[in-house]
């Protein structure tokens, strides 16, 4: 009799465990998908699919967007490819996809010839970087044009060691170069002898590895790989970019041929509205809102 | 049966045969063609002497590929320099002055290097023979002439190792009896049999591996520094015509450093095409003259 009543007890218990639990998680997957839905509401009941290409330096923030879109709504398909600022307004102007991405503005030419239409959607900086173990701490802007252009080749002139600067820079194509190139460099010359690096991670590793090596990257690679020296005293990180204090910045655009209509539309708005926000910080960029 | 058909309809062979090699044929030229076609602007003498200079500074208004052109010479004909006696001692040493054991382990670590990507050898390269390179000549960054020579010199290596090695494989039956009748040692055999015989392995070596040496991309890119200059020394920084190419192809389709590409491309090819020629005519006049 005891027996029976304590097992009755314990079978009540577990039973109203059980209800509270489901209970619990049923409110939790209803908050989740009001939180969710907020910016993917757009694309309910929508499908096809959208093709993106370019800016490589978009990529992280184009693949969340993506995933968060795809899994809110498994009927559209969204593909996401590099190839660099010059491929995506090439692509996108060719009608070979949908948006193409760029870490510059389209010249007025490229948007003259092909009717493109930008939506820029963060801000990037762009960082000189140095190797991590280099003692040089701060940089002003003249001594970086004067190291860029040869005419400072030595670390010692700068407060470093007795040691022959080693310049890395980017191809003509590069959105980063030419940011870096207008904003700091002044559209001043870059030594002729200056390596030449394909992408934002080559220089990376590049510049981590060799250490009296000077290179920039975007502020979204930057890690503790490499070291980027103060500019004119100011640190260089995402609050400084997004303040103004740091003035070697940039605007990330995805473009379109023509006005966007319908899914395209939709993921041009998601990823410039609200929505995207935390998906850009945690990517390292700063939101245009 | 596949013998008894193959012998009883050689028309359907033969036909199969010439097809598909006038197919090859006709890609080669189409591909000749097609950069033909794309390099008509370049018939105005104006972006011709543009192009044709040594200044590539493209927001100066300068396009110039020669210096690339330079490189790519400079490079292949380097790295082959290096790759062409090694490859000949390697080969050596595997017919008859190695002793048996380690010289079937060289054939085959040869062989085995045949299958590794391009991009591996350059990986591996830019995180040890580059930090190297800088530690011990202390003179620039390491990526230089000196490093993609060193890289692409091992790239080559098995073509030409493997294309001596199939000629002495051929040439070594021939001439047997008469070494065992001359009580020739495997090393007097090679040296003054199998060598002699074997000038049409020396051209296709020569040949297969300076193509190879001067289209690659991978090395070049990841090594050579890509700077648009001529090198001082070996340890300058330098840009090939294809490393060139894939660093450009992403700018304005409508600019001349777009159109640069194209010549770069119509260059390597006619480079390639004249080497291949010129050999031949060597070796023809050679064979002619003995």
């Amino acid at each position: 009799m005891m027996t029976e009543n304590v097992t009755q007890l314990n079978k009540s218990n577990i039973i109203k465990t059980i209800g509270s639990m489901l209970c619990l998680c049923l409110l939790g997957m209803i908050v989740c998908s009001t939180a969710l839905a907020g910016g993917l509401d757009a694309f309910a009941g929508k499908k096809g699919t959208i093709a993106i290409a370019g800016g490589t330096a978009h990529i992280p923030v184009m693949k969340k967007a993506a995933r968060a879109i795809m899994t809110a709504n498994p009927d559209i398909r969204i593909t996401v490819a590099g190839g660099g600022s010059g491929v995506g307004i090439q692509k996108v102007g060719e009608g070979l996809v949908d948006i193409g991405n760029s870490g510059r503005k389209a010249s007025d030419a490229e948007v003259a010839r092909y009717g493109l239409v930008m939506f820029p959607f963060a801000i990037d900086g762009v960082a000189t970087v140095i190797h991590a173990k280099n003692p040089v701490d701060s940089l002003t802007a003249a001594q970086v044009r004067d190291i860029f252009a040869g005419r400072i080749t030595n670390w010692k002139d700068v407060g470093g060691p007795d040691a022959a600067i080693n310049l890395y820079s980017r191809d003509e194509s590069s959105g980063t170069r030419a940011v870096y190139w207008k904003k700091l460099l002044k559209k001043g010359p870059i030594a002729v002898s200056a390596n030449i690096v394909p992408s934002n991670g080559a220089m990376k590793s590049a510049v981590s590895r060799d250490l009296h090596g000077i290179g920039y990257v975007s502020i979204g690679h930057l890690d503790k790989t490499v070291k980027a020296p103060k500019l004119e005293g100011v640190a260089v990180n995402q609050q400084t970019a997004m303040d103004g204090t740091y003035p070697v910045v940039r605007k990330l655009y995805m473009n379109t041929k023509g006005r966007p209509t319908g899914l395209v539309k939709a993921f041009v708005d998601y990823v410039t509205g609200p929505d995207c926000v935390e998906i850009i910080t945690a990517s390292g960029f700063i939101p245009i809102q | 049966m596949s013998a008894g058909s193959h012998i009883s309809s050689p028309i359907p062979a033969r036909i199969v045969i010439a097809v598909s090699a006038w197919i090859s044929a006709a890609v080669v030229l189409s591909i000749f063609l097609f950069l033909a076609w794309f390099c008509r602007p370049l018939l105005d003498t104006t972006v011709l002497s543009s192009l044709l200079s040594w200044d590539w500074r493209p927001f100066q208004g300068d396009f110039g590929i020669l210096s690339m052109l330079t490189g790519s010479l400079l490079l292949a004909s380097s790295s082959m320099l290096l790759a062409f006696p090694v490859g000949m001692g390697i080969c050596c040493f595997v017919h008859g002055v190695g002793p048996p054991g380690p010289a079937r382990l060289v054939l085959w670590t040869i062989k085995l290097m045949t299958s590794v990507p391009t991009v591996v050898y350059g990986f591996v390269a830019v995180f040890v023979l580059v930090p190297l390179l800088r530690d011990v000549f202390r003179e620039g960054s390491g990526f230089s002439l000196l490093a993609a020579i060193l890289g692409l010199a091992v790239l080559v290596l098995p073509t030409v190792v493997l294309m001596l090695h199939s000629q002495f494989l051929t040439i070594e039956p021939q001439v047997r009896l008469t070494a065992a009748a001359l009580g020739m040692a495997p090393s007097q055999k090679l040296l003054h049999l199998v060598i002699p015989a074997s000038g049409r392995g020396f051209l296709a070596a020569a040949i297969l591996g300076l193509g190879r040496a001067l289209g690659d991309t991978m090395i070049p890119l990841m090594l050579a520094g890509n700077a648009a200059q001529l090198p001082g020394s070996v340890f300058d920084s330098i840009r090939t015509m294809t490393a060139h190419i894939a660093l450009v192809v992403a700018t304005d389709s409508r600019s001349l450093a777009y159109l640069s590409l194209f010549a770069c491309g119509l260059l390597l090819f006619m480079t390639t095409a004249l080497i291949n020629l010129g050999l031949r005519m060597l070796a023809g006049n050679r064979e002619n003259g003995s």
